[in-house]
């Protein structure tokens, strides 16, 4: 039997009105409406959704799922690289450097492998396993920041300036609120900022019980508080407070009094969405991938065929095809960084 | 330049105006002087030529880079600012790890103006080699200025109060010594710290007195023999000084707007030395004030051609007399300046004193009110005859007694976020009616729902997005609006073809389909009945 050109074959994943669905394996992979058997990336909302039957992640992540499926979701977990037959395929999780438990997944049929990348990064994140390269034929990334403006800086860098924008307002008599997503990112610059400074940090409750989480899964971050427990009145003069992005302009903003205001996000790397949000100051960092890291990623797992999610899909598509790789947009709901 | 690229980031960093004078004095404190005026040069919004051309920029930054054409309009789309889309594209170079800091002036003198004595290829040189060496936010600036497109987001009255900050001058000098056409040097800028107040002096306007909206029946007032009762006229409120054989027009803003109303300062030059008066400026042609659009498109003209000056004649209308003969009479009561003022301008047939209205009673004036539009006026005045000329907004004594606004049924078409404390919702709404069986945008409006408004209708637009552009949703058209408005003009600039001044929600439409929203005949009717 002569082998099968990898372009003839039926696809291994496809978009279908629950979500992506391997057809050969029987499941969805983070589908957006409820299914038998869902497959999960990471427990971001747009990923990891309510009311399946059955739910299949890596075990790195299984508290964080937890928190967002409730205890009555039926969950099994496997540790990263742990093969499981599903259906007709062979699946694994492979760590994807987003947040803490984010996978990508291998499936792998009659000898082809494809990779569903979820949201991944490449640079360097003390609360997450680094993003491990997995070889495909095919690969379905995500392009959040999929423009070649998007390169992120040195980590370390940001956290130093987002140490020396604190200590500015300290200095002023002034509250700094630092708005960051509460699942990762918030985490993320408590584990960066103590390699520079041990001050307490103050968090709103959104951000608090998942810093719990990742305290369990023994991530090094500084000392935090709930805002909602500072003594009653007492001034937050010089505090740093990290707070989601829905908490800006809500009346829980006002018992700071003078205060300066930011936003960790890739998007800050653009001057207009800062001015056009308000904030005072941008600090770019993104738990996604930049260009460089899209292109290296696409590279690297040596894909001949790779389609495209979220984000700037179509532009990263064609750019890839001028490459003269086999690249096409593949369209789903998940947000990559929402801006709001 | 990496002074003044910090002194930019402040300035971009924050709304607050006292952080912002704060930032502005701090640089000029302790950059060189040179730098100093060069800064101020931009501050005050003056521009260089353009040097270069983006048709020769884009070309040398995809030289550089390797992006092809459709991906460079690609991130142009999305960044929206060929300066920063080059900055951002470039920024995948290593940099010195310490890069050269040279001073701002320097940059400007010595680099970028020889620029264009010189060959394409020789500039093209040029600007590759900085390209590659220049720290990211210094190569956002240099490419601004390149470009001739460096703006500052500050106002006048800002960068006035921090240079009287530094000078210790009173901020009147300061915005007079700013005046006019200087070339940015160390001299320059000397000259406009230096202690030497005379010639501040003469300009020095008082501050204005305003008056506040009329919210209680006008009854309350009492006898209306006791007030005088003007038009409200729809210009811009000036300040008019004659003193030293100079003239000098102040609008309320406290901007020094002399050379854009020639016909008023020529005018001025027959008032007798050490005088003062308060009045509006109009475009006024035939014994009529024309609408304030028209006044509007002459402000915005760079120059003041003959065809400019023909088509919105600017006119004086005169208030009130503030000083005479050198003497400050805003302690006298208002009857007694006013009839100071008549008998001055009694021979100057060039200015008009605001006329009048006589009336009765309050009933015949609320009658009377009704011809506003017609008169192109907003309304009336309510002025104490007794009252003295005080400062600021001092309730009591001068009121406005406006005509009700204009209104239109709009549709919400599309929603953005706002700003500062409102930035995480959609505040920043655009409107539409209906062009045949197409609705068609009119209107924006950021004002006029309750906190609770806002948030619902947030809820609603996060859910109802139809696309995204950038910022930007646009949202099922299911929500009508009651918008208000002072008037209407007619505008190639807007797809529509006409422009609303000061529109604002007053209801959200709850009770109505998008189908009873008003048509844009509606409005055009409007905008003929108007002129």
């Amino acid at each position: 039997m002569g082998a099968t050109l990898l372009q003839d074959r039926p696809p291994l994943v496809e978009v279908t009105p629950q979500g992506l669905f391997c057809p050969p394996g029987g499941f969805y992979i983070d589908p957006w409406r409820p299914v038998e058997q869902a497959l999960i990336t990471h427990a971001h909302g747009d990923h990891a959704r309510g009311g399946s039957q059955r739910y299949l992640a890596a075990r790195a992540g299984q508290a964080l799922l937890r928190k967002r499926l409730g205890s009555d979701a039926e969950l099994a977990t496997l540790e990263y690289g742990e093969r499981l037959t599903v259906g007709d395929v062979t699946v694994s999780f492979h760590p994807a450097g987003h947040v803490l438990g984010s996978a990508q997944i291998r499936i792998e049929h009659q000898g082809e492998v494809w990779i569903v990348s979820g949201d991944y990064k490449r640079t360097p994140d003390p609360t997450c396993a680094p993003f491990e390269v997995v070889r495909c034929d095919t690969l379905i990334t995500e392009a959040t920041f999929g423009l070649p403006i998007y390169r992120w800086d040195d980590p370390r860098l940001v956290a130093e300036d987002i140490l020396s924008w604190w200590d500015g307002n300290r200095e002023l008599g002034r509250a700094s609120v630092l708005f960051c997503y509460a699942l990762g990112k918030a985490q993320r610059i408590l584990a960066e900022l103590a390699r520079l400074t041990d001050r307490t940090v103050l968090v709103h409750g959104a951000v608090s019980s998942l810093v719990a989480s990742y305290r369990e899964a023994g991530v090094q971050m500084l000392p935090t508080q709930l805002v909602s427990e500072t003594e009653k009145g007492a001034s937050f003069a010089g505090a740093l407070v990290l707070a989601p992005p829905s908490a800006g302009g809500s009346t829980w903003m006002r018992r700071f009094g003078d205060v300066a205001t930011a936003f960790a996000s890739g998007w800050m790397r653009v001057r207009g969405n800062r001015r056009r949000r308000g904030f005072d100051r941008g600090f770019v960092l993104s738990d996604h991938a930049d260009w460089p890291e899209l292109l290296r990623t696409v590279e690297e797992t040596q894909a001949s065929r790779v389609l495209v999610t979220h984000g700037y899909s179509e532009p990263l598509a064609r750019y890839l095809r001028e490459k003269g790789l086999d690249a096409a947009p593949l369209a789903t709901p998940f947000e990559g960084e929402a801006e709001d | 330049m990496r002074r003044f690229a910090d002194l930019y980031d402040a300035l971009d960093a924050t709304t607050s105006t006292n952080a912002k004078v704060e930032a502005m004095a701090r640089y000029f404190r302790e950059a060189p002087p040179q730098d100093a005026a060069w800064a101020l040069y931009f501050l005050t919004g003056r521009r260089l030529k353009r040097l270069l051309t983006s048709k020769m920029l884009v070309p040398w930054t995809q030289e550089l880079t390797g992006i092809p054409d459709w991906l460079f309009a690609e991130v142009y789309a999305s960044v929206g600012d060929l300066a920063e889309v080059i900055a951002l594209l470039l920024d995948q170079y290593e940099r010195p790890a310490t890069p050269e800091d040279l001073p701002l002036s320097w940059w400007l003198e010595q680099r970028l103006l020889p620029l264009k004595d010189l060959e394409p290829a020789e500039q093209r040189e040029q600007v590759l080699s900085w390209w590659k060496v220049l720290p990211r936010r210094e190569l956002f600036l240099l490419n601004k200025m390149l470009t001739g497109e460096l703006r500052v987001g500050v106002s006048d009255t800002l960068v006035v109060r921090a240079v009287a900050q530094v000078a210790q001058l009173p901020p009147a000098t300061v915005s007079h010594r700013l005046m006019g056409t200087w070339y940015p040097s160390r001299a320059f800028f000397e000259q406009l710290l230096s202690p030497d107040v005379s010639d501040g002096d003469v300009s020095r306007p008082y501050p204005f007195y305003l008056a506040s909206p009329l919210e209680q029946p006008v009854e309350s007032l009492g006898d209306p023999k006791d007030w005088l009762v003007e038009w409200k006229w729809d210009g811009i409120r000036g300040q008019l000084i004659r003193r030293q054989g100079n003239v000098y027009l102040w609008s309320r803003g406290e901007e020094l707007i002399t050379e854009r109303f020639p016909e008023i300062s020529e005018a001025a030059e027959a008032l007798p030395d050490g005088t003062v008066i308060d009045g509006e400026v109009l475009a006024y042609e035939n014994g009529r004030p024309l609408p304030f659009s028209r006044l509007q498109r002459r402000i915005g003209r760079q120059k003041l051609t003959p065809k400019v000056l023909a088509e919105a004649p600017s006119s004086f209308i005169a208030y009130d007399l503030l000083e005479e003969r050198g003497e400050d009479l805003r302690g006298l009561p208002l009857r007694e300046r006013r009839s100071r003022l008549e008998a001055l301008l009694e021979d100057k047939p060039r200015f008009t004193v605001s006329p009048e209205v006589e009336a009765s009673s309050w009933e015949e004036l609320a009658m009377l009110r009704h011809e506003s539009r017609g008169r192109n006026v907003e309304g009336f005045m309510l002025k104490r005859l007794e009252s003295t000329y005080q400062h600021g907004r001092k309730r009591g004594d001068w009121w406005k007694w406006k005509i009700d606004p204009f209104t239109v049924d709009a549709v919400l078409l599309y929603a953005q976020p706002g700003h500062g404390r409102r930035s995480s919702l959609y505040t920043d709404y655009t409107f539409a009616v209906w062009n045949g069986s197409e609705l068609l945008p009119v209107a924006k409006a950021y004002s006029g729902l309750t906190d609770q408004e806002i948030s619902r209708l947030d809820r609603w637009i996060r859910g109802h997005t139809r696309e995204k552009f950038g910022p930007v949703r646009s949202v099922d058209p299911e929500h009508v609006f009651e918008l208000h408005f002072e008037g209407i003009a007619a505008s190639p600039r807007h797809k529509s073809g006409i422009a609303l001044r000061f529109p604002r929600i007053a209801r959200w439409r709850l009770d109505k389909k998008p189908q009873d929203a008003d048509s844009l005949a509606s409005l055009q009717e409007l905008l003929h009945a108007q002129h």
